[in-house]
């Protein structure tokens, strides 16, 4: 388990409490663990002196600000309309298969979640997908699902 | 302010304002009203609704008065073509996001939107309706409903909240046509940081929050044989139910505001402002025995500054904001739970009547009061000590439901027992009250003489600056308060939680030191509370305020410890101040709570 406290206070000596530390913090939190906890959250504004209503809603202002749970690696598949006539829909239903989950959930070992995403901006090479930070675009769902079998293994 | 004036035209007409100044306010000065709906006066502007576009000559786009500066050369027109068709689009927008069963709507005939479809008769449906009724509604606080299917998202709560009361329980959270005014995960008020405070409420444009109605519960009651019914009406309420009823604001109608309780069939109709002077008593005395600990006594545990406690936005606040400084807090319980033990026990035997028949009901310009009387600490009668809350709007409601020509109404007094009040009691409900109230006695206990300031009105206390400080000196004190002797009482007053929030931190710093602390949850005190009339502005409170200060100096009596049946009660039921039945009845404790 990531120990939230401390990359909290390794963020406030790079960043300080003021409001516009906030941003970089919860970054960093996420580049952590992958998504804010509502005790994370808590955390967060407690250090900021800020309400945790304002810390809730500029995570779920940003999308890639998760507040649900997330597994270690989350794949988001470009949902926008390059993508879609690119064939996003095969990719994503050859990765629901192989990962035994839908879109929007997580696998049961917390390894993995599927999500959409809009506009990744690879609209010249889509279907495009991320894997974290990874951008992986020009795929087939062959390809898609190499890939994961890749990272389930590493 | 910078002092240059900038020329310009509004419709035609030649104008000169200050530099800095915003469109809205240069054409409000020419008599041209500019709708608006997320601008309110109290607060920064925001721009986000529209309703207030006007066409700038040489501008493609319509610009939004409320947030544009003035520039000089400036040719603005309020109501072109342009401009009527893009506002009412941008109200027909508005109208297609929100819940319009205006028929069944409690600000139905108080509504911002409403008036505005109105003004501009909007077309039925011009854009496709997109309120999907998968929207929450807040329904268990026990003060405010939070209703998304009526919010347009003006953000007028969200500023209030965090502009005004530093508290930020509600914030904008997720986006596009997702978003939406939320509390921390979208958890219930009552489960949040909330204060009950009821600003939200008094600024938001449409129905998204309210005040929770006991209404019916209270005509219910009335119609009961079984039930005697007691009501009590906080000092602030004469001040301002006029505005509910076709009067100007700054009325006091104390006289016919209890003719018109009466005709509502009340059996009993009586004063808070009573049990505002039994506070002084209490209060006072916990003060003058905090002092004698601190000073005589070297007691290590005693808390100075004490604060007050008559608030109960400012109560909540502190509990979840500052806990540790809870034993500063008096442990007076506030005059509205006062008065309810009190109706539920002294009066109930004085009258002869039994505490579970009798129905006690206030008439607060709060919100907070509602979720004050459902404490579980406030059952020291063994019943609810107050059955009911209504606000002062909802009073203005009862009065138009019962057909009352309230203008007609002659002058009524207030029932005995627990009816007689004085001019202090009537000053709790302005921002700087309870201190002078308590000013008022505890020097007189202390010295034996009257408050040395002019017809005992002790104006530095007084006014609408956020955080006020004045000190008064003990100077001849009696043999018992000798201890006292040259001691200067250092007070500090603010109103409105962002300034309770500055003096608390200033207070935590070490870097002030005070006695005596009144906090008032709400901008103005009780005048400017959450169940006051709407709209609430500054000009209103000012208003409002000079009618308090008004009755209090036409009041016979203007000191706590006078008013004769506060002698009476600890004469025959209390004892003295701070007693064993005051501990009982008249004091509480209070609750550490969460942060979010």
């Amino acid at each position: 388990m990531a120990d939230v406290q401390k990359i909290i206070g390794d963020a406030v000596k790079v960043h300080g409490t003021e409001r516009k530390a906030l941003m970089p913090i919860l970054q960093a939190i996420v580049q952590e663990k992958n998504y804010l906890s509502d005790e994370d959250m808590i955390s967060v504004a407690n250090v900021l002196d800020l309400s945790s209503a304002e810390v809730f809603g500029t995570a779920s202002f940003y999308t890639f600000l998760d507040t649900e749970e997330r597994g270690e690696y989350v794949v988001r598949v470009c949902k926008t309309i390059s993508c879609h006539m690119a064939g996003k829909d095969e990719v994503i239903n050859a990765l629901e298969k192989n990962l035994k989950i839908k879109a929007g959930e997580t696998t049961v070992d917390k390894k993995f979640t599927l999500l959409t995403a809009n506009c990744l901006g690879w609209c010249h090479k889509g279907p495009v997908m991320l894997v974290n930070d990874e951008v992986y675009p020009e795929l087939t769902p062959q390809k898609a699902v190499e890939i994961i079998q890749e990272h389930k293994n590493r | 302010m910078s002092k240059y004036t900038v020329n310009l035209k509004i419709n035609e007409i030649p104008i000169s304002v200050e530099e800095g100044t915003t469109i809205l306010k240069a054409a409000k000065e020419l008599d041209f009203r500019v709708p608006t709906l997320c601008y309110h006066e109290d607060l920064c502007v925001a721009g986000n609704c529209r309703v207030c576009v006007v066409e700038q000559t040489g501008s493609k786009a319509l610009v939004a008065a409320c947030a544009v500066p003035v520039s000089e050369g400036m040719e603005i027109h309020t109501n072109s073509a342009k401009v009527r068709s893009a506002r009412k689009h941008i109200i027909e927008l508005l109208l297609s996001e929100h819940n319009s069963d205006c028929t069944k709507c409690y600000k139905n005939g108080n509504c911002e939107l409403q008036s505005l479809a109105h003004e501009y008769r909007v077309g039925d449906h011009v854009f496709a309706d997109l309120v999907t009724g998968k929207h929450t509604i807040d329904n268990y606080s026990p003060s405010i409903i939070k209703d998304d299917s009526k919010c347009i998202r003006c953000q007028r709560c969200v500023r209030t909240c965090t502009e005004l009361q530093s508290v930020s329980a509600l914030a904008v959270a997720y986006k596009g046509d997702k978003q939406k005014i939320s509390t921390f995960l979208d958890h219930p008020l009552v489960e949040v940081v909330c204060t009950n405070c009821g600003q939200c409420i008094n600024r938001c444009p449409v129905g998204a929050l309210i005040e929770k109605t006991y209404l019916e519960q209270v005509w219910d009651a009335i119609n009961d044989p079984t039930k005697h019914t007691v009501v009590q009406t906080a000092p602030a309420v004469r001040v301002a139910i006029g505005e509910e009823l076709g009067y100007d604001p700054g009325n006091r109608l104390t006289g016919k505001m209890v003719g018109a309780l009466k005709r509502l069939g009340f059996d009993s109709v009586l004063d808070t402002d009573f049990t505002a002077d039994l506070t002084i008593m209490e209060e006072g005395t916990e003060l003058l025995s905090r002092l004698k600990r601190a000073l005589v006594d070297k007691d290590p545990d005693v808390r100075i500054p004490m604060t007050t406690s008559c608030s109960p936005g400012w109560i909540k606040f502190i509990e979840h904001t500052f806990p540790e400084y809870l034993p500063n807090v008096s442990t007076c319980k506030s005059p509205q739970q006062m008065f309810g033990a009190l109706a539920k026990t002294y009066y109930a035997r004085k009258k002869g009547l039994k505490a579970q028949d009798i129905v006690s009901i206030s008439i607060m310009p709060c919100t907070a009061k509602k979720y004050e009387a459902d404490r579980p600490e406030m059952r020291s009668s063994g019943y609810k000590d107050v059955d009911y809350v209504l606000t002062t709007r909802e009073l203005g409601d009862m009065i138009k439901q019962a057909g009352i020509n309230f203008k007609n109404l002659p002058e009524t007094n207030y029932d005995s027992i627990m009816g007689d009040s004085t001019g202090a009691g009537v000053i709790f409900g302005a921002t700087g009250g309870v201190m002078e109230a308590a000013l008022r006695t505890a020097y007189e206990i202390v010295t034996g003489r009257e408050v040395p300031f002019d017809n005992i009105n002790i104006l530095p206390v007084r006014g609408m600056e956020g955080i006020r400080e004045a000190k008064v000196k003990l100077e001849g004190c009696l043999a018992e308060w000798s201890f006292l002797e040259g001691v200067e009482v250092s007070c500090a007053i603010a109103h409105g939680l962002a300034n309770a929030r500055r003096l608390m931190n200033a207070v935590k710093s070490g870097k002030v030191n005070y006695h005596f602390i009144e906090v008032m949850a709400c901008p103005g005190g009780c005048l400017g509370g959450g169940g006051q009339p709407i709209p609430t502005s500054k000009e209103i409170r000012d208003k409002r305020a000079s009618a308090i200060y008004q009755e209090d100096e036409n009041m016979q009596i203007r000191k706590s410890h006078e008013n004769p049946e506060v002698k009476q009660i600890y004469e025959e039921f209390l004892g003295a101040p701070n007693g064993h039945k005051s501990h009982d009845l008249l004091h509480t404790h209070y609750t550490a709570r969460n942060k979010y």
